[in-house]
């Protein structure tokens, strides 16, 4: 249990850290005026929104929209080779560990309050919703619906995304005036869906990650696959159900170790009393029935 | 099985990111990075 703790505080640390040194152009945050600086043609690994005052890199879901609701649309191969990249070596990696907005959430779910456990057949259709997201929302949307002037949006940044308002609607429209006199429908709307959100993961544990987030969605089509791999010793796992029963977004490792839905936070590792459980680069693994697979 | 597709994977995106930097996606990326968005921030 002591070991499970140091790594919560360990986790914590490397997140608010990651959530630091993404963010950290200070002044901006007094001046109201975003970081314009050569790092910003970067993307950084998880949701950041590139209009957050202290951003000093590029958000990808945004970058992506950029790209496919241009006037003449192109394929996005940076940013979807460097989100691949990411995705084959670590899968949702990310998510567990360098992804601020999923820190929000876990420090709000701390909240001593009766949390709410979505009934498993709701929560398996909605676990879809993130690919919905990412496929109409960030892809389809910005490539086809478009004015009479052939110009289109980042639809999932205009209309859903509440990062970009956490990190850049209210900081930027709280230092400048004339930004606050533009605001009208749009922004309630965002600052809407930003509340409900939040008020969601005081309940249920990253309602965001769980239902919404593209970025999420792709990076666990590659878990299946990544070189980083949770995996079980069939042969010393009991069977207990500790590994299921402690992780936040209700993936059985046991059972199926590298699903989707899996954030490789970790937690399971350390909460296995058999030590059954592992997470590394290496090829050679156990399988669920106790002989020696190579992936 | 999954051994080889990773591996597949791998290379197809390595492929895919030198290929987008030669297509100067990068200065693309800056470019709208360095302007506030405004549908991000709920404006326009």
């Amino acid at each position: 249990m002591a070991d499970l703790k140091k790594h919560r505080i360990i986790r914590k640390l490397v997140q608010t850290a990651t959530g630091v040194l993404q963010n950290g152009n200070l002044s901006g945050f007094i001046s109201g005026k975003i970081y314009q600086g050569p790092l910003k043609k970067f993307c950084v690994p998880g949701m950041n929104c590139y209009s957050c005052p202290g951003a000093l890199g590029a958000c990808p879901i945004g970058s992506m929209q950029a790209f496919l609701s241009a006037r003449r649309p192109k394929a996005p191969l940076y940013v979807l080779g460097y989100l691949s990249i990411i995705g084959i070596l670590i899968g949702r990696f990310i998510c567990g560990w360098l992804c601020i907005f999923g820190l929000v959430q876990e420090l709000l779910y701390k909240i001593p309050i009766k949390k709410i456990t979505v009934p498993e057949k709701v929560d398996k259709v909605l676990r879809k919703l993130k690919y919905v997201f990412l496929f109409v929302f960030v892809i389809l949307l910005p490539l086809f619906l478009r004015d009479e002037f052939k110009m289109s949006y980042p639809y999932f940044c205009k209309w859903i995304c509440p990062v970009g308002m956490l990190e850049g609607g209210i900081p930027l429209l709280a230092l400048n005036e004339a930004m606050r006199e533009a605001a009208q429908f749009l922004y309630a709307w965002k600052f809407a869906i930003l509340i409900f959100i939040l008020l969601l993961s005081v309940v249920i544990n990253r309602p965001f990650c769980k239902y919404i987030c593209p970025l999420g969605a792709f990076y666990g089509l590659f878990n299946r696959f990544s070189f980083l791999k949770l995996k079980c010793n069939a042969e010393s796992c009991t069977s207990c159900g500790a590994c299921a029963k402690i992780c936040k977004m209700q993936v059985d490792p046991h059972k199926t170790p590298n699903s989707a839905e899996c954030i490789r936070c970790g937690e399971c590792v350390k909460a296995c009393p058999a030590k059954s459980l592992s997470m590394n680069f290496k090829s050679k693994s156990q399988d669920v029935n106790g002989s020696l697979t190579q992936e | 099985m999954s051994k080889y597709v990773k591996y597949v994977v791998l290379v197809g995106a390595i492929a895919m990111l030198v290929l987008g930097i030669t297509n100067g996606e990068m200065a693309a990326v800056l470019r709208k990075a360095v302007t506030i968005c405004m549908e991000c921030i709920g404006i326009g």
